[in-house]
């Protein structure tokens, strides 16, 4: 039998989470305040979790690497959020968001999970109005959707294109209000370097101040690591500069197993890259995809006279542009889900049809939008035969209202005007599904342990769909881990204060004052980035958007000697007792050199195409799918957990078998 | 482009810093400003000197961490955009560049162009929320309708990113643009009403307390702010402090 078990409560899908909380033990206020609670990560995760379990009465300690908990990478996050609210009544209910997830996520999911993560949906709209959150509204007064990726109907919440920054706005105000109360202290500008164990339960962590440089122990009866994805392990990806793996690699080493590194998800718009200096890649909110419409000319003459610059887009006429999605996917079109729209731009670039200088980049077109909306437009106003110029004034209007500072942006970046002309998009890594596995209570193979929000691996299977992210991240913070923690901090109300004067914590800041000892003395003569570059470069070669066995082997030797290199030759300059930003670098980019090498491990040991994991050798062969990605639900029906062994490439494979008892396992068709 | 940039060295918050000269070549106009900064910090490493240290985080203009002054400007001389979002092409070839932290009494340097910006997070700590509980136990979202205009403006106010930029601008070190954002965004929305009086006083005690100075009108604020917040918010906030301290 597996070494994993799931924890998922008997009887009927639906009544699971409600049968769930009304069995679980509590913890009476009078003892809640004798419990600590060290959340890791302030994003939408962490700060809803923080400010929750700080309202239900428990001390917590949250820590951030950033100045501001405000300032967690959630914030970027643009398009919506997810709820089966049903306020537009176009037939959307809990079962039919929870299906379009596990479907979304081709049927590489925990249904429980799922479940209850499209039940608790509805509420956070609720939470949030209430916290003042200021979602985008219709002339009534009522909420506004819209449709995202993947889906046939409209429950996406949104607040312009920065639904993820007024989402953690809102809970960090709400993290405020505890903060005011003395319930939470924060500790910003901290990183958590390592977790402290004792007697097989998490107790504490080890964290860096990174202004001073101390090294400091914080104890608590359970710890919740919420520190968001490793998108970063490909250097180049749409996460913030700082965004790491640290916490949850960490974490790994000392007994949590990892789940399905190798599910990453590579967003179809964002803007190409331009030259070898590039920090990082911006995404372009998938909500554009719903007024634009994407394309590359059809003859490959035009395509040279494009990059060539003796051609415009606009200068091609409508038979002379390939909207390849529409060709291909007639039912969804511009809508299928990130990971075949992503592949389709990869296909269409691969046959030579890309449109920049780089031959990696597709249109996203929105003169057709501009000029339905106006269309429109003039006909609410009652104006008559409207000239050109007036429609198009009009749609202009309505398009910058919907997504005026994502056209603004890609202006700054691009230098070019994309109401004239149409964008330049390229698919870019995003967003990882893969993550430490926790159990139905979100807790890890580690007593106490607990992980939530992108960090964790549970709610999306092989591929996340639009505005999921949000949802998930605040399910887990306000509504899930406040009961399930609390089953579990029943126990410790006899425990006391936990000392920070013992062996483990010793051992643990001693191994952590030795690594930071060897980075600042290792008079090496290449920069942290040279490393954190090549090791990106690896992974999105070999590990990208299409995976083979081969290139899979090759990754893994190559990230093993890349990793034994940057022992031998980085240099990190600076002192330990300092704000050094390269030494915070130096160790983030060691646990990446890890992870990419289990993450290769995983894709090769995972012989099947699903969701974002697309395998070159496992593609459909004939009918009306020939080279559509190809499940193999027999074999690799499962979730697979990692178990750190000493090196990355040595870890064991656990796995967990899923079950579909409510859901028949298709072969995703976006036709 | 070959550049020439003056950057404010600082080893700590206790030691007095002093302007450096350093040369940059072969910039591209597409870098972006921060990436200038990266080129440049590779190259320190690389001659075995220390680089410069500078907030930095989403690289996308959303995250508000990124904050210098840039010959006399925050964030820039572009308008409407962070130091991340500011393009090499707004620059010559040969240009002499003066980068310098933001500089306030509240904003004290911890290193290099890094300041600290608590006074932001504890002006918000003193009110900067609706006392409603996380529970999920409120009423549906849609049983108070709000106007669409009220949404909006709401919106207008919440899109402040915290970066202090207002503050640097200021010849009074003011804060009032940024706490006059957060004031409005709840007093134009009904779920924030309830605890409007006490808010605004609460919010800008700390705000005096913290050491910024106040307002005189000089806009300043405004044409600097990547996000566009408008003077208005800090006329909204003055009425509501006036009502707040006539209802006692």
């Amino acid at each position: 039998m597996s070494v994993l078990d799931s924890k998922v409560p008997k009887g009927p899908l639906k009544t699971k989470w409600t049968d769930y909380k009304n069995h679980i033990d509590l913890v009476n206020p009078a003892n809640k305040r004798n419990i600590d609670v060290i959340v890791v990560g302030t994003g939408l995760a962490g700060g809803s979790a923080a400010a929750t379990l700080a309202e239900l009465g428990y001390n917590v300690k949250t820590f951030c690497y950033q100045d501001s908990p405000r300032r967690a990478h959630s914030i970027a996050a643009q398009g919506g959020i997810n709820a089966a609210k049903n306020y537009q009544g176009d037939g959307d209910s809990t079962y039919r968001l929870f299906y379009d997830t596990i479907k979304g996520g081709d049927y590489r999911s925990r249904e429980a999970n799922v479940y209850r993560l499209a039940e608790v949906s509805a509420n956070i709209i609720d939470q949030c109005v209430a916290q003042g959150v200021p979602f985008a509204r219709d002339y009534g007064g009522l909420l506004d959707n819209r449709s995202f990726g993947g889906v046939l109907v409209s429950r996406t919440f949104y607040a312009k294109g920065q639904t993820g920054q007024q989402l953690l706005l809102g809970a960090y105000s709400a993290m405020n209000r505890q903060i005011a109360r003395g319930k939470i202290t924060p500790f910003n500008r901290h990183e958590m370097l390592d977790v402290v164990k004792v007697d097989g339960k998490a107790r504490g962590i080890i964290a860096r101040n990174l202004v001073t440089g101390e090294i400091e122990r914080h104890s608590a009866h359970a710890v919740v690591i919420a520190s968001g994805g490793y998108g970063n392990v490909y250097f180049l990806s749409t996460n913030a500069m700082g965004s790491n793996a640290t916490a949850a690699w960490k974490i790994h080493k000392k007994g949590a197993f990892f789940a399905n590194p190798c599910y990453t998800q590579i967003h179809p718009t964002c803007i190409p890259r331009s030259g070898d200096y590039q920090s990082k890649l911006t995404l372009m909110s998938e909500s554009l995809r719903n007024d634009g419409r994407i394309w590359v000319p059809k003859n490959i003459e035009d395509v040279k006279a494009i990059r060539e610059g003796k051609k415009k887009p606009t200068d091609l006429s409508e038979d002379e542009r390939d909207y390849y999605l529409e060709r291909r996917y007639p039912a969804f079109g511009n809508l299928v889900p990130r990971d075949v729209a992503s592949r389709a731009a990869k296909e269409r670039c691969d046959a030579g049809y890309g449109v920049n200088a780089t031959g990696e980049a597709v249109y996203l077109d929105f003169a057709s939008a501009i000029e339905r909306y106006g269309k429109e437009q003039a006909k609410i106003h009652n104006i008559q035969n409207p000239s050109k110029q007036k429609v198009y004034d009009l749609g202009k209007a309505i398009v910058e209202a919907k997504y005026g500072n994502l056209f603004q942006m890609y202006e700054k970046i691009v230098d070019q005007d994309p109401y004239k002309t149409p964008m330049m998009i390229y698919p870019a890594v995003h967003y990882t599904m893969g993550g430490v596995w926790v159990d139905y209570n979100l807790m890890t193979t580690v007593d106490g342990l607990y992980c939530i929000g992108e960090a964790n691996f549970s709610d999306h299977g092989a591929n996340r769909l639009g505005a999921s992210a949000l949802m998930q991240g605040l399910a887990d913070g306000y509504f899930v881990l406040p009961y399930t923690i609390g089953d579990y901090l029943s126990h410790e109300i006899r425990t006391g204060k936990i000392p920070t004067n013992t062996p483990e914590f010793d051992a643990a800041e001693k191994e952590v004052k030795d690594k930071i000892d060897f980075f600042v003395n290792n008079n090496g003569k290449h920069s942290v980035d040279y490393y954190h570059k090549k090791l990106g470069n690896i992974m999105w070669e070999k590990c990208g958007m299409s995976r083979n066995a081969e290139g899979l082997k090759e990754a893994m030797a190559e990230i093993k000697a890349l990793r034994e290199d940057f022992y031998k030759n980085v240099s990190v300059p600076g002192n330990a007792n300092e704000l050094n930003a390269e030494l915070e670098k130096a160790g983030r980019v060691a646990d990446f050199l890890e992870l990419g090498e289990l993450f290769a491990k995983d894709a090769l040991v995972r012989e099947e195409s699903c969701g974002g994991h697309f395998r070159e050798e496992s593609v459909e062969l004939d009918g009306e799918q020939k080279g559509e990605a190809k499940r193999n639900d027999k074999e690799f029906a499962f979730v697979s957990a990692w178990e750190y062994k000493g090196e990355p490439g040595e870890a064991v494979l656990h796995k967990e078998e899923l079950e579909f008892n409510e859901i028949e396992l298709k072969q995703r068709s976006y036709k | 482009m070959n550049l020439t940039l003056k950057i404010w060295r600082q080893k700590d918050a206790q030691s007095k810093g002093k302007m450096v000269d350093y040369k940059v070549t072969e910039i591209s106009e597409h870098m972006s400003f921060l990436e200038m900064m990266d080129v440049l910090n590779e190259q320190l490493i690389n001659s075995g000197e220390e680089p410069v240290a500078f907030d930095h985080d989403c690289r996308e203009g959303i995250c508000g961490m990124c904050s210098m002054f840039i010959n006399g400007e925050a964030h820039g001389p572009d308008r409407g955009v962070t130091t991340c979002q500011l393009h090499m092409r707004m620059f010559k070839d040969g240009d002499t560049i003066t980068i310098e932290p933001f500089r306030a009494k509240a904003f004290p340097v911890l290193k290099d162009l890094v300041v600290d910006r608590g006074a932001f997070d504890r002006i918000q700590h003193a009110g900067g929320y609706i006392s409603v509980n996380t529970s999920g136990n409120t009423q549906d979202a849609n049983a108070i309708p709000i106007s669409k205009h009220a949404a909006d403006e709401a919106m207008d106010a919440a899109t402040c990113i915290g970066c202090g930029a207002c503050v640097a601008s200021c010849k009074n070190s003011s804060a009032m643009l940024f706490v006059g954002a957060k004031v409005s965004q709840y007093a134009l929305l009904p779920q924030g009403q309830v605890e409007a009086v006490d808010r605004v006083k609460n919010m800008v005690a700390q705000m005096d307390l913290e050491g910024f100075g106040n307002c005189t009108n000089t806009g300043a604020c405004e044409v600097e702010c990547p996000k566009g917040i408008s003077l208005e918010n800090i006329a909204r906030m003055n009425r509501e402090f006036l009502a707040a301290n006539i209802k006692g």
